[in-house]
């Protein structure tokens, strides 16, 4: 019940800062951004294609779902990506800035336990994420679709994880907020967002090139934040096999996915830091 | 507000008890080097208008946060209600009014106050019934849908005032309830709290404003430096040193001498009258002071008693232990 009560706060701040439209505004802009340049793109392929085609020594078409497949992995990309900033910059403050500003001097004294305003903050982020993250995957698909006449595979389950991405993020800022100010969190934060990108891109970069320490490296940043190993699961997931072994390595995706052991770790990942956070908060004099 | 003094009651009855309201033992509290509370016990009867006196970072603050759970103590216990703190139940049935009354400013006053009235655990009836009876009791209901981004200071605290005694709470805290009110504002808060007075609600009041705790005070501490350095009745704080001037007749200097005795002679003055200013800590003594001067011939013109404010006791009780200026 307290619970439940604050998380419907917090996803009435969202609303009433106006954090919601701002972000509803970008992300149609971006649909229908998405929508044009996948229009461009099939347009310019049916070009080719077709004085390909008409050449004597032309042999069988490559399959169009490999370069549809790349343009759906550019959209699910962005999605991941901007979700990412949007769960960080969203949750930065979600108790720092409330200490900060003394607005938890009202609430803490309730007779509310202090792990149900954590659960409860923790709870309307989730609520708020995971649909925003499902209308965009469903706009990037739709679009998909409709103007490039193409589905891409087991799209619940990319969904999943990129939701799973965002968790993991929302966990890490949350635990950041109940120990520093918001802006020592802020810093803190995309500092290792930063790392999990780049190990990310060298461990692909290390498949590539065969190089085992940078493939360790890469690992390294998936144990310290899982964030972008996830993704790089969701994004071998939505891609059909013909298109992975075709593109091969590749800065947004990867051809050797997470295996199910790191599907557990990156959730007991956010479970461990979730109960940190309630725990530093618990202890914490505001 | 101060029409409203006749609505129902805020509180229906309070249950009497014996033991007390708030109970402080030996609580303190460290932050690193920084002694904030060294050594706090203190005992609130139900009832009670109790008020919270102490010069700036004498840990007043700290102690209300300790009390209401934001801060934890470093030792010592508390109890309020009868129970530990933090105690769901107890909770249930105070009011805080933060110091920094600094709420979520995009929400409307009366939405604030329903969100308060849920986090108490109240009923959406008990919360429609209640809703407009505190704003009306703090004068803001013509204000109720305006955003409290849009509230002066003044109306920030009177809100918070009404959200802390939504729940009909048998111990209300007020950390400096008036710092942001005109004189006007100040005098309707008085008349709120000694309305709920008359209800038997417990209210722990913390203010620097010396004539305001004077005027709705049963009982006063004075800290300082995190320790209760004076407690006790308004009264007995401000009559413990009695300040007395007399107007006399010729007197010798023997006479004067056995005024001695009786009272601490502060100055004597002469001129059309003698003026002795003395100082005592029991009345009687100016009684046998009286009574001496007729019998020894001395013609008596005036008595009086300086009447001390509460201002005068609280620089007396602190100055001495300060090391001048901070």
């Amino acid at each position: 019940m307290n619970v439940a009560i604050i998380a419907r706060l917090t996803l009435r701040e969202a609303v009433r800062r106006k954090v919601i439209l701002g972000v509803v505004v970008l992300s149609l802009a971006f649909v229908a951004l998405y929508a044009v340049g996948f229009h461009l793109f099939r347009e310019n392929y049916l070009s080719i294609e077709a004085r390909r085609a008409a050449r004597p020594d032309a042999g069988p078409a490559p399959s169009y779902a490999v370069s549809a497949s790349a343009m759906v992995l550019l959209g699910l990309y962005t999605v991941n990506f901007l979700t990412g900033i949007m769960t960080i910059f969203a949750a930065v403050g979600t108790v720092a800035g409330e200490i900060e500003a003394g607005t938890l001097d009202a609430i803490v004294p309730k007779p509310i336990g202090r792990w149900q305003i954590i659960a409860g903050k923790y709870l309307g982020f989730a609520i708020m994420l995971s649909i925003y993250i499902a209308l965009m995957v469903l706009g990037v698909t739709l679009t998909s679709h409709v103007v490039g006449h193409y589905a891409p595979p087991h799209l619940l389950h990319g969904t999943l994880l990129v939701i799973l991405v965002s968790m993991i993020l929302l966990s890490l800022t949350f635990l950041g907020s109940t120990l520093f100010s918001t802006m020592t969190n802020g810093v803190i934060v995309f500092m290792l967002y930063g790392v999990a990108v780049t190990g990310g891109l060298v461990e692909q970069l290390g498949t590539a090139l065969n190089s085992n320490t940078m493939v360790h490296i890469g690992i390294g940043s998936s144990i310290l934040l899982p964030s972008d190993s996830m993704w790089r699961l969701a994004s071998y997931v939505v891609q059909p096999s013909l298109a992975i072994s075709f593109i091969g390595p590749n800065p947004l995706g990867t051809t050797t996915p997470p295996s199910e052991l790191a599907v557990r770790y990156a959730i007991a990942y956010c479970i461990v830091l979730l109960v940190s956070s309630v725990l530093v908060f618990q202890r914490r004099d505001l | 507000m101060s029409q409203t003094v006749s609505q129902p009651p805020i509180i229906d009855a309070v249950p009497v008890s014996t033991e007390p309201a708030i109970e402080l033992k030996s609580l303190r509290k460290v932050y690193g080097k920084n002694v904030a509370v060294d050594d706090l016990s203190l005992s609130v009867d139900y009832g009670e208008v109790f008020g919270f006196l102490g010069p700036n970072g004498a840990g007043k603050t700290t102690s209300i946060k300790m009390l209401m759970g934001l801060v934890y103590p470093t030792s010592g216990r508390a109890r309020l209600l009868g129970r530990p703190l933090g105690d769901r139940q107890a909770r249930k049935q105070i009011g805080y009014l933060p110091e920094l009354f600094r709420f979520h400013e995009w929400l409307t006053g009366s939405e604030f106050l329903d969100l308060h009235g849920q986090l108490y655990g109240m009923s959406s009836a008990a919360r429609a019934k209640r809703i407009p009876e505190v704003l009306a009791l703090v004068d803001l209901s013509a204000e109720a849908h305006r955003k409290l981004r849009t509230y002066s200071k003044g109306m920030q605290q009177r809100i918070g005032l009404a959200q802390s005694l939504l729940n009909n709470p048998r111990l209300v805290f007020l950390d400096e309830p008036t710092s942001a009110l005109d004189p006007l504002g100040r005098r309707d808060v008085r008349a709120i709290l000694s309305r709920l007075h008359h209800e038997g609600v417990t209210i722990f009041l913390n203010s620097h404003l010396l004539s305001e705790v004077e005027l709705s005070s049963d009982r006063v501490a004075i800290i300082d430096r995190g320790r209760v350095a004076a407690v006790g009745r308004v009264e007995d704080l401000l009559s413990r040193d009695l300040m007395v001037e007399f107007r006399l007749g010729p007197i010798t200097p023997e006479t004067i001498a056995e005024l001695g005795e009786l009272l601490h002679i502060e100055c004597v003055t002469d001129g059309d009258h003698t003026l002795i200013s003395a100082r005592t800590s029991n009345e009687e003594t100016v009684a046998m002071a009286v009574d001496l001067l007729s019998r020894n011939g001395v013609k008596v013109y005036g008595v009086m008693p300086e009447r001390r404010s509460l201002e005068d006791v609280f620089v007396d009780v602190v100055s001495p232990t300060r090391d001048g200026g901070r």
